[in-house]
């Protein structure tokens, strides 16, 4: 099993039950402190710096020591380079430090050469067995980590996820600042159509459900936004949470920068530097550890489908949002009534009234989301819609979604522990259209 | 406008060309006879490499449409605010286009207005195709 080998993705329907549900669980989690922006000069706020944090606060939670891992995940890529890709690979030439931060790797992006090399206890033993390169992105990542350790790779998988922002250098060169539009931008690019401006072509999906069910923009995502504030204001470690409240009501939602109008700048996740880490063991230790075992009942990667022409349309993306939930469901073997938490990805607002309708989460269908929403979706209510506040919440950490899932189901999500049951969750960083969903229970079902 | 500049490459290269021309014009497969916009090396409904081209009638409708106020492309900026809208064409509504919709104020486009096919220029002096309200 390695990276490059693509035979271990879920990704399309038809796959059937897992043969890896309920033999793994999540044990521990760990964030670190999260700063806007790396601010060029602070050793002790590298990323480096806060996956050792962040990995050494997941395993005091499982109740292990660096010894314990067998199988390091460490993710190099955190898409905050020009277009997309790692930072490294574009911004402003700076002078480097000395080692071990002469070069990118440790300041911008994390590698499983840097750790290993700066961490020794980490390896102290000969203990890592299995530590594969270009481990996927936080949603599939987790994924990927599951498999490994269902397969037998690993016992006990560290998965680190870094999240980077440097001043001027996020998404700000490549094709962005080009007069030029090559490849696929020569479609979008020379009107300005964006990926990032347009939610990852999701706006236009949602403005089209706007006019079809005859809602608008503010009534919908509102409620939404504001629920993911005050939901990321009860976690202690979140940005907002740590660095300045947000304060968020109506009218300054509404009144707020518009970015690609009726897209506010409240429906864009305000991009950070953290790093967040999981241990993920097999059912069989996670049984007798310090916390109670999170099981994965099932993990997604793929897309439920592409646009046919330059912009998705609204049935394009109800189609693909629904064959993506029905990946998810069967792999588990669940169906949408099963469901107690849903923490679907927001990296963008707009993703979030079609992943609840294609979920069908406590009954919603289609054009129903605007008088679900308005409804009581706070976490004490009977629909704690967003419970861990998402990254809206948090900030783009794109952690949130699955810390909170395991706290719930543990039963210790403190000020957000929902009233109503919690023994199944959904949980993703799944942009737009693509299936990288994990769903966690209590039960094993195995 | 200054739109940033489309590069064309071996699949769309007739495409723009034909833009130069003022000409609009789409894939369409020899075997199962879909129109397809953006071109691809092959059909997506049946998989087919036989493609040819078709002229169209150069009339749409506006689908959707939104307002560019603050873009990450520089190029752009400096229009905003900045009409973008989804455009389908009457020969087939399943294609779609962009659209800054020339002529049109800002935040006075209509969903499900009509609209006809205009050629923009870019800095380079090449045509890019647009729609125009009508």
């Amino acid at each position: 099993m390695t990276t490059d080998d693509r035979s271990w993705r879920r990704d399309r329907e038809g796959l059937g039950v897992w043969n890896g549900r309920g033999k793994t669980a999540f044990a521990g989690w760990g964030m670190s402190p999260i700063d806007r922006r790396w601010d060029g000069v602070s050793m002790d706020r590298t990323l480096g710096e806060f996956c050792k944090i962040a990995a050494k606060n997941a395993l005091d939670d499982a109740g292990l020591t660096p010894a314990d891992v067998d199988g390091l995940f460490m993710c190099p890529d955190n898409m905050a380079g020009a277009n997309s890709g790692i930072s490294a690979n574009w911004g402003p030439t700076r002078p480097y430090f000395a080692a071990p931060y002469d070069s990118e790797d440790g300041l911008t992006i994390v590698t499983n050469k840097w750790i290993l090399a700066n961490w020794p206890e980490l390896n102290a033993k000969g203990n890592i067995k299995f530590a594969p390169d270009a481990v996927p992105a936080i949603g599939e990542g987790l994924g990927f980590t599951a498999q490994a350790v269902a397969d037998g790779k690993c016992e006990v998988g560290l998965y680190i996820y870094t999240a980077n922002n440097l001043d001027g250098r996020y998404r700000r060169g490549g094709s962005f600042a080009a007069p030029k539009a090559p490849g696929p931008s020569q479609w979008n690019n020379p009107w300005g159509a964006n990926v990032i401006d347009l939610q990852l072509n999701t706006t236009f999906a949602l403005t089209q459900y706007c006019q079809y069910y005859g809602t608008n923009w503010d009534d919908l995502m509102y409620p939404i936004v504001m629920t993911e504030h005050t939901n990321g204001l009860m976690n202690d470690w979140g940005f907002y949470t740590t660095n300045g409240a947000s304060h968020l009501n109506r009218e300054e939602y509404i009144n707020s920068r518009p970015i690609t109008t009726p897209a506010h700048i409240w429906d864009y996740d305000r991009p950070v530097n953290a790093a967040g880490a999981f241990v993920i063991t097999t059912a069989a230790r996670a049984k007798d550890m310090k916390q109670k075992p999170v099981y994965i009942l099932n993990h997604n990667q793929g897309s439920g489908g592409a646009a046919r022409s330059s912009s998705v349309t609204l049935d394009e993306y109800e189609t693909f949002q629904r064959r993506v939930a029905r990946m998810v469901y069967e792999g588990a073997g669940l169906e949408a009534k099963d469901i107690d938490i849903f923490n679907p990805y927001d990296g963008f607002s707009s993703f979030l009234p079609f992943s609840l309708e294609a979920f069908g989460w406590h009954g919603v269908g289609k054009g129903e989301a605007t008088a679900f929403v308005n409804g009581d979706i706070s976490v004490h209510g009977p629909h704690p819609y967003l419970s861990g506040g998402g990254n809206l919440g948090n900030g783009r950490t794109r952690t949130a979604m699955y810390i909170d899932s395991i706290e719930q189901l543990r039963g210790t999500a403190g000020k957000r522990q929902v009233t109503v049951k919690a023994e199944t969750a959904i949980c993703a960083f799944a942009p737009a259209l693509s299936a990288a969903y994990l769903l966690l229970g209590t039960d094993p079902m195995s | 406008m200054p739109y940033i500049v489309p590069e064309p490459d071996a699949v769309s290269k007739p495409f723009w060309d034909a833009v130069q021309e003022k000409r609009l014009i789409v894939q369409n497969c020899t075997a199962c006879n879909t129109m397809q916009y953006p071109p691809r090396p092959r059909c997506q409904e049946c998989n087919s490499e036989a493609l040819d081209w078709k002229e169209t009638s150069g009339k749409g409708h506006i689908l959707t449409f939104g307002i560019l106020e603050d873009s990450h492309l520089p190029v752009r900026a400096a229009d905003q605010p900045l009409n973008l809208a989804v455009v389908t064409l009457d020969d087939d509504p399943r294609i779609n286009f962009y659209s800054n919709l020339p002529g049109t104020p800002v935040r006075q486009a209509v969903v499900g207005g009509a609209v006809e096919v205009t050629f923009e220029e870019c800095p380079d002096g090449s045509l890019i195709h647009e729609w125009r309200m009508i």
